[in-house]
């Protein structure tokens, strides 16, 4: 063996196929015959054969478990390196009992390319099928099937003729391509390493050749740029964010836009260490970590992206779903979805259809049972940024958790981002929906964000406006920043993360009420735009913000609770305006200057604001 | 040509950082071989220059004084949070075992002292698929009993890069972050890296040891590799395997799976 070939890319190949149609004794086969065995392991598998008084059996080099050994089965997937003259290779044992089906996945999903081997005498069976369908979903595109058992049925062409078309079709129906279907008899080595004399009719490749023209899958660099964060480290002065391209490129001085936030910001740096050169670029596949020129909300889950071939960004997804445990997949219940770092939590709206594996037919249902595949439609509280399967698979797939374990997997098909569906009006879950709470109330809930410096005037603004609207009629109530940290947020202190999650919880509160169909008025300092924009995504298109502004000068000047002068007096650490910063609106909803109007124009001009966007002519508009 | 070698080390960095952000409690466990000085390595990378979490080593008094002098000096260098966790006598194991893997089962009981003392939610260990068949069956985070019993007939689906991040109370997880990597792969990118490496793997007399582990149960293999390239070339063509100088996992058919089963690396 050559260095070179050694080098050359690995191939990932996973062994799919009905039980007992003789995957492992197919791997065993080709790992001896091309001397990729260990010394000694030919041996070994004799003595262990021996002692359970079989005959020479193969699989038991792949099989390494005592329970496979002892019952003749895979149980779970495994995998071993093996080299041909072209290159080498990783093989990918995959169980064939439908017990297993998660293990298969868990195989399968690290594969470029698939053997699916078939009983000459049996045909495709249901598990060849599923793996099939699978393989699909999974993303493996690249198929060879091997007829295996050849020799049972005395190399019959016409039998290997009539296996080969059935599952020649069975794949092209599911867009899987294949132009190989081998006969071979695994136990005796024909056709594996060496062309067999047995099957003179046939001249397409061996299991070797057929293996060696896959390609080995490439890194999806010329595709839209895709930079999920997975964390946020400060190793020293630096911010870093850090995650891995799964598609596109990204240089230094890009301007990224992140979903669903819709922040931006420009690269500063592509951080490495123990790197001689500073790192301008990067691509798909790449662990970084990168710098921005803002300090901008952002944080795992997010995607960073280009302004052109944004993701979607949405409340409602059409998945193709494999589900993996006994428990159903049901209409009304809520999972965690993940896709890439991203967590959401979903509710099931919809099963459109359960697929028959038999024959790839569809029939609606109500739930989706172990090892079935369905069609079926998801709806998040939160925005979702996310891609079809079919443009950017990487950040169009996901994993469904239930609990503490992965329950299933899928492919997004369709994304709705109609402004109907980013409403959230109609939580599935409730039996009183949105739409008729907005009625019976007469106005929309919401939430209606003021931020600006101490002294700005937002309680007096806040309560006026409380006394305003319920005089009207309105469900409405003030959560004010000082009042709900006599309670709510009463363990919480004024350090950078407490401030954050203190402003978390007012948001998820507020939220709440806005569910509920309250009209919430926020008043909260709230100095930082990352922590304004966290309340923005939890709040969803409900939220608005209010930019109660004063200039510094005339907030001390009022001083209504002598915090200023405290805080001068060097009494109040970190009091913002004077020893913080306060990062005012860039896009704020409405901006009220309280130091160029009176507080009854101020009132005024809240008012009409909130009635076109909460009140009657907002129902209406809503409806649309 | 080390393209494959960037691959290799982004996952791994993926698979740490995955890590660090999920598992609250986390801890390294350093052999002082190959593996576990690439795996830290690779911390430093993926972290910016530092490995944010303890370093462990289960210490049976038995490794070769080379072995020491390394972690000694390697720790100091790279500022490393290090614990050394003594490891039980083999008079406490379970007398059942066939005596070498006994001796190897010292470790175990050192990790679950380890685990019980530390409340550890996740283990690093660099162990690979390539090197023993049962290991080829594990999963990148790999969850354990609250004995720290691996239930190899049961594990959860792992595809996708999707890892199982969530656990009972008082469980733990093991998290393979080299799972994919070969015994060459590790030779090629120590040397693209310049690791430092304890000098028992080069060949003295004829003789090198090509898998570390205690000196009672482990013994070099016949080599006249001096150098990193000499061993990246015998492994080229060599068909001997990895471990055939560990005398515990050829004692018997089932002696391997069984220290693993109960916990071991």
């Amino acid at each position: 063996m050559d260095i070179r070939n050694e080098l050359n890319g690995q191939l990932r190949i996973v062994i799919v196929g009905h039980v007992d149609h003789g995957k492992s004794t197919l791997i065993g086969r080709l790992l001896n015959d091309t001397g990729s065995l260990p010394d000694g392991k030919v041996e070994q598998v004799h003595e262990m054969s021996r002692k359970r008084g079989m005959p020479f059996e193969w699989a038991f080099v792949m099989d390494a478990l005592q329970a496979e050994r002892d019952q003749g089965i895979t149980i779970d997937t495994t995998q071993i390196h093996f080299k041909t003259e072209q290159r080498p290779y990783v093989i990918i044992d995959a169980p064939g009992h439908t017990e297993f089906l998660k293990n298969m996945v868990t195989g399968a999903s690290q594969a470029d390319a698939a053997l699916l081997v078939i009983d000459a005498a049996e045909g495709a069976l249901e598990q060849s099928r599923r793996h099939a369908f699978l393989l699909h979903l999974l993303g493996v595109r690249q198929v060879a099937v091997a007829v295996n058992k050849m020799d049972r049925v005395d190399f019959d062409q016409y039998r290997f003729e009539a296996v080969s078309q059935e599952i020649r079709a069975y794949l092209a129906e599911l867009g899987l391509h294949t132009s190989t279907v081998i006969p071979i008899a695994a136990r005796h080595g024909d056709n594996i390493v060496t062309r067999s004399d047995k099957a003179p009719w046939y001249e397409g490749p061996t299991v070797v050749e057929a293996l060696d023209a896959f390609r080995p899958q490439q890194a999806p660099t010329e595709l839209p740029l895709r930079f999920p964060l997975q964390d946020v480290y400060k190793p020293d002065d630096r911010r870093i964010l850090a995650g891995r391209i799964e598609s596109g490129r990204l240089r230094v001085g890009d301007t990224l836009r992140f979903s669903p936030t819709g922040a931006t910001a420009t690269v500063v740096s592509i951080e490495g260490w123990n790197h001689s050169q500073p790192i301008v670029a990067a691509q798909a596949g790449q662990s970084i970590g990168i710098t921005l020129d803002k300090r901008i909300f952002a944080e795992r889950g997010h995607i960073a992206h280009h302004e052109e071939g944004a993701p979607h960004v949405t409340h409602r997804l059409g998945v193709r779903a494999f589900w993996l445990t006994s428990e159903p997949l049901a209409v009304g219940k809520t999972y965690t979805l993940k896709i890439t770092t991203g967590e959401h939590r979903v509710t099931v709206e919809s099963i459109t259809a359960v697929i028959d594996i038999e024959d790839l037919s569809s029939t609606p249902a109500k739930a989706v049972h172990r090892n079935e595949v369905a069609e079926v439609v998801l709806r998040s509280r939160s925005p979702i940024a996310v891609d079809l399967a079919s443009a950017l698979s990487r950040t169009g797939r996901g994993v469904l958790i239930d609990g503490h374990d992965v329950v299933g997997g899928c492919i997004v098909v369709e994304v709705d981002e109609g402004p109907a569906a980013s409403t959230n009006t109609t939580e599935v879950s409730h039996a009183v929906t949105a739409d008729e709470r907005n009625a019976a109330n007469g106005h929309k809930g919401g939430i209606l964000w003021l931020t600006g410096l101490s002294g700005a005037g937002k309680s007096t603004l806040a309560m006026a406006l409380e006394r305003a609207l319920f005089d009207r009629g309105w469900q409405v109530f003030v959560l004010d920043g000082d009042n709900v940290r006599n309670g709510l947020n009463a363990g919480l202190g004024f350090s950078a993360e407490d401030r954050a999650e203190n402003i978390r919880r007012v948001a998820e509160t507020a939220k709440l009420f806005a569910d509920a169909g309250v009209l919430v008025i926020a008043s909260l300092i709230s100095p930082l735009q990352a922590d304004r924009a966290r309340a923005r995504a939890i709040g969803g298109e409900c939220f608005h913000e209010v930019y109660v502004a004063a200039d510094l000068a005339t907030c001390e000047s009022r001083d209504p609770k002598g915090l200023y002068r405290r805080a001068r007096a060097g009494e109040i650490p970190e009091f913002t305006g004077v020893s913080a910063p306060y990062e005012a609106p860039e896009s704020a909803e409405l901006t009220i200057d309280t130091g160029a109007v009176t507080p009854v124009e101020a009132l005024g001009e809240l008012l009409d604001y909130v009635d076109g966007a909460f009140g009657k002519n907002a129902l209406k508009r809503g409806r649309v | 040509m080390t393209a494959d070698l960037d691959y290799l080390e982004s996952q791994s960095i993926y698979i740490l950082r995955e890590a660090y952000n999920r598992i609250d409690k986390l801890a390294l466990l350093w052999s002082i071989g190959k593996d576990s000085n690439v795996l830290l390595w690779l911390c430093r990378k993926a972290f910016f220059g530092r490995v944010p979490f303890p370093v462990v080593q289960l210490d049976t008094a038995m490794e070769l004084q080379e072995v020491y002098d390394f972690r000694d000096r390697i720790a100091g260098e790279w500022d490393l949070d290090l614990r050394v966790e003594q490891c039980p006598p083999e008079a406490d194991m379970d007398q059942t075992l066939p005596p070498l893997t006994r001796a190897a089962a010292r470790k175990t009981e050192g990790l679950k002292n380890l685990l019980r003392t530390g409340k550890y939610q996740g283990i690093m260990v660099g162990i690979r698929r390539d090197e023993q068949a049962t290991r080829a069956k594990e999963r990148v985070f790999s969850p354990r009993s609250l004995e720290g019993d691996w239930d190899v007939k049961d594990q959860p689906a792992e595809f996708w890069d999707h890892y199982k991040t969530r656990f009972d109370e008082g469980t733990h997880v093991r998290i393979h972050p080299l799972l994919h990597w070969t015994e060459l792969d590790i030779w090629r990118y120590s040397k693209r890296e310049g690791i430092p490496i304890v000098p028992l793997y080069f060949a003295k007399d004829g003789k090198r040891y090509r898998s570390l582990g205690e000196k009672n149960i482990t013994f070099p293999v016949d080599s006249t590799a001096g150098t990193i390239d000499e061993i990246i070339a015998e492994l080229v063509v060599t068909r001997i395997p990895e471990r055939a100088g560990r005398a515990m996992d050829n004692e018997a058919e089932d002696s391997f799976e069984r220290l693993r089963s109960s916990g071991y690396m």
